[in-house]
């Protein structure tokens, strides 16, 4: 049971980094360009298709640098000529653009990758058990996912708090028409921060890549539970998506390693209408529900607290 | 007072106006009983269905989005849980011998729909904008998920498939045929199409309408907006679980896809298309999508990425979709000044149309690359075959897409010239454009 505890608060812990890495751009750009980027995923795809490509080409460690790059400059591009005209449109019109973006995205790399799974493997040199614990051995890979995210995130906190740049980021986080009214080229610096935000997704690719599965699906299961993350942190705050991510990869981990169910919990008690229409609820276990979780959590937090944990403005 | 109230509310129409009116929905009721005799063939009597209930999803989803305001990633809750019951309450009608024949199962469905709009409609709606998309996807994407773990009524993977022949019949049809579902569809569609435009015209949609422009001024005027797009949103269950019984009952079969993202997407990319602005938009919508789904996939195997293009290119180009293309030209029609545009469209028309020829003549050569480049490279798309190989033909795809897209965007700018002399003519004759 203590094994179970350490490993799964590893894991989750380590999926909530890699959550972050992605919240904390979609958040920035939900705050500064008011349009929550549904295509957002589709460059963490990118990036570990980037990543798994350019690792075949030229090795993981140039792709870990890379990949990130090439689909930020993409972003970018998408920043300037996609979603700049079609902001007169208001901002459905932008959230569809994405939406269609992010369809077609997926559409290339399956043409591009196929659809089946790709071979993106583990670096040699970090192919070896980290520690081992209770039996258990801890791959070194996946601390090294944990040092890149928490190397990002410091570096994150870093540019924000510390450099003129962040100043304006964070500004325009809580009050974006102020820092466009200051004279700031707001355009370029939105143009900035969808490419840097884009990226961050992609690094997450690239260094999740090798330890999940790389497909052209990815990004369309990952994407609705990003929007969870950023929804019930509070859109818009940054902290309210660290803790959101956290919680969600620590909620999704431990329940898929949980076997209890209804009927094992309370198994001697089965009523009669138990093998009925109801058998389903009555026998499904915790860890078939997992993937169900972060959208039932997201449900209640809306109707419980609408504005997200830490979230402090409507949108 | 009476002079208030005059002004308030719409003269009575005319007699000529009422006549129109009517003949409209006549004129439509006799083309429906019409087109299975012209076009008698199975296939199309299948594209008609389809179509007929690709309808009524899309105007069901246009009173959230193009009436409320309200965009919707997870519509197709809606349609998949009236498909599901529909097909249940077929099996149990059909076990049970009880006294219900198959037209009535729709409405079985469409109250599924109200019902659990009703049920989840109220937390959503709470707001309007991104919150209610993000709302909308969450739910969308928990009830798909739970289709896959409730598996005794969902029917997991599979689905539930049940024989809508062993009903009760009602004037001796047993609706095993195509050709009476499709009367069936259309019947329903007629209904459905007749009660949305109807609801458009009540205060409720009028409030909707408000609701959608300026919610504030709603609340101002003693109105809560919340309540507003709750009743909308309980209108557009209903009609979204009609639309889900009748693709059950066309398919024999309800399974998770019905719920799926996919299903949403597809409903929002034909309402889009067909443009939000009218109501006449998500019916050429429905139509379009249709044909386009069924047509482009004999044509090219990466059919699902021209779709995602032409939805990016209608969002970026043409936001009122392809009714709202059409609409704009109304005010420069009835000024008479629709002529001076019409030269500069076809200049314009020819390099658009190279640009799009080297597009896909690149994407073709690409697929063929990248999928099978082992098979011979005289591939075929759209009907026209060529050499992947050739050189020639790389040249030619790249000269189409760059010197296209650079001869388009000045033609482009031209026909905007031309559309503005024409406009501020037609302003000045007093019709606003």
């Amino acid at each position: 049971m203590l094994e179970l505890i350490v490993i799964s608060t590893l894991n989750g812990i380590l999926f909530g980094m890699l959550l972050f890495l992605m919240a904390s751009g979609l958040t920035v750009i939900f705050s500064m360009l008011g349009v929550l980027n549904f295509a957002h995923a589709s460059f963490y795809m990118l990036g570990a298709f980037f990543g798994f490509q350019i690792s075949r080409w030229l090795g993981f460690w140039p792709a870990l640098l890379i990949a990130p790059l090439l689909a930020g400059a993409i972003g970018a591009g998408v920043e300037r000529f996609g979603l700049r005209p079609v902001h007169k449109n208001g901002h459905v019109a932008e959230l569809l653009f994405t939406f269609g973006l992010a369809f077609v995205i997926e559409e290339v790399v399956q043409i591009i990758w196929g659809k089946s799974p790709v071979d993106f493997r583990v670096p040699e040199q970090l192919d070896f058990p980290a520690f081992t614990i209770f039996s258990t051995n801890y791959p070194a890979y996946k601390m090294f996912m944990l040092l890149v995210s928490v190397v990002i995130f410091a570096g994150l906190l870093i540019v924000l708090k510390k450099t003129r740049i962040g100043l304006i980021v964070q500004a325009a986080l809580t009050h974006p028409h102020m820092v466009g009214h200051l004279g700031h080229n707001v355009g370029r610096i939105f143009m900035l921060v969808f490419g840097v935000g884009t990226a961050l997704a992609a690094v997450a690719g690239v260094i999740a890549g090798p330890a999940l599965v790389t497909q052209s699906d990815m990004a369309g299961l990952l994407g609705p539970i990003l929007f969870v993350v950023v929804v019930v942190g509070g859109l818009g705050s940054l902290p309210g998506a660290f803790i959101a991510s956290l919680l969600i990869g620590l909620i999704q981990t431990f329940a898929v390693s949980m076997n209890g169910s209804l009927a094992g919990a309370f198994g001697p008690l089965s009523p009669g209408y138990a093998s009925t229409w109801l058998a389903d609820i009555w026998g499904v276990t915790i860890a078939q529900i997992a993937p169900i979780v972060p959208y039932a959590l997201l449900v209640l937090v809306l109707i419980f607290r609408p504005m997200g944990l830490l979230g402090t403005r409507d949108t | 007072m009476s002079e208030i109230a005059s002004s308030a509310a719409p003269s009575l129409p005319a007699v000529a106006d009422k006549l129109r009116f009517y003949g409209l929905w006549v004129l439509a009721a006799i083309a429906l009983l019409l087109l299975p005799r012209i076009f008698t063939s199975g296939g199309s009597l299948t594209t008609f269905s389809l179509i007929g209930i690709s309808i009524i999803f899309s105007l069901s989803y246009n009173i959230l989005l193009g009436q409320t305001g309200l965009l919707s990633f997870g519509h197709a809750v809606y349609y998949g849980l009236g498909g599901f019951l529909a097909i249940h309450s077929i099996n149990i009608i059909s076990a049970d011998k009880l006294p219900i024949p198959l037209p009535l199962v729709p409405l079985i469905g469409g109250l599924t729909g109200l019902l659990f709009a009703a049920l989840l409609g109220w937390v959503s709606t709470q707001r309007s904008g991104t919150v209610f998309a993000m709302i909308s996807l969450g739910v969308g994407e928990l009830i798909a998920s739970s289709a896959l773990i409730l598996r005794t009524f969902f029917g997991g993977e599979a689905g539930v498939s049940a024989n809508r022949t062993k009903l009760l019949k009602l004037f001796g049809w047993n609706f095993g045929p195509q050709i009476q579902i499709y009367y069936l569809v259309a019947a329903w569609m007629l209904i459905a199409v007749i009660a949305m435009y109807a609801l458009t015209r009540t205060p409720l949609g009028r409030m909707c309408n408000a609701v959608r422009d300026n919610p504030e001024r709603v609340q101002f005027v003693g109105y809560n907006p919340h309540t507003v797009r709750y009743l909308a949103f309980c209108f557009s269950g209903f009609f979204a679980g009609i639309a889900g019984a009748l693709a059950a009952i066309n398919f024999e079969i309800a399974n998770s896809a019905y719920l799926g993202a996919v299903q949403s997407g597809t409903v929002l990319f034909a309402t889009y298309i067909g443009g939000i602005g009218f109501f006449i938009g998500p019916i050429v919508g429905a139509i379009f999508v249709t044909f386009l789904s069924l047509g482009l996939s004999d044509l090219t195997p990466v059919w699902q990425l021209y779709f995602g293009l032409i939805f990016i290119a209608v969002v970026l180009f043409a936001p009122g979709g392809i009714t709202g293309l059409f609409m704009m030209h109304r005010p420069l029609l009835k000024a008479g000044t629709l002529a001076r545009v019409l030269p500069s469209y076809l200049v314009a028309l020819v390099p658009t149309l190279a640009m799009i020829a080297g597009l896909i003549l690149s994407i073709e050569t690409i697929v063929h690359y990248t999928e099978n480049p082992s098979d011979d490279p005289h591939i075929k798309a759209f009907g026209v075959g060529f050499n992947a190989a050739s050189p020639h033909i790389w040249a030619l795809a790249a000269i189409l897409l760059i010197g296209g897209f650079l001869v388009a965007r000045k033609s482009w700018t031209w026909v905007g010239r031309a559309w503005d002399g024409a406009a501020s003519a037609a302003r000045e004759k007093g019709i606003a454009a």
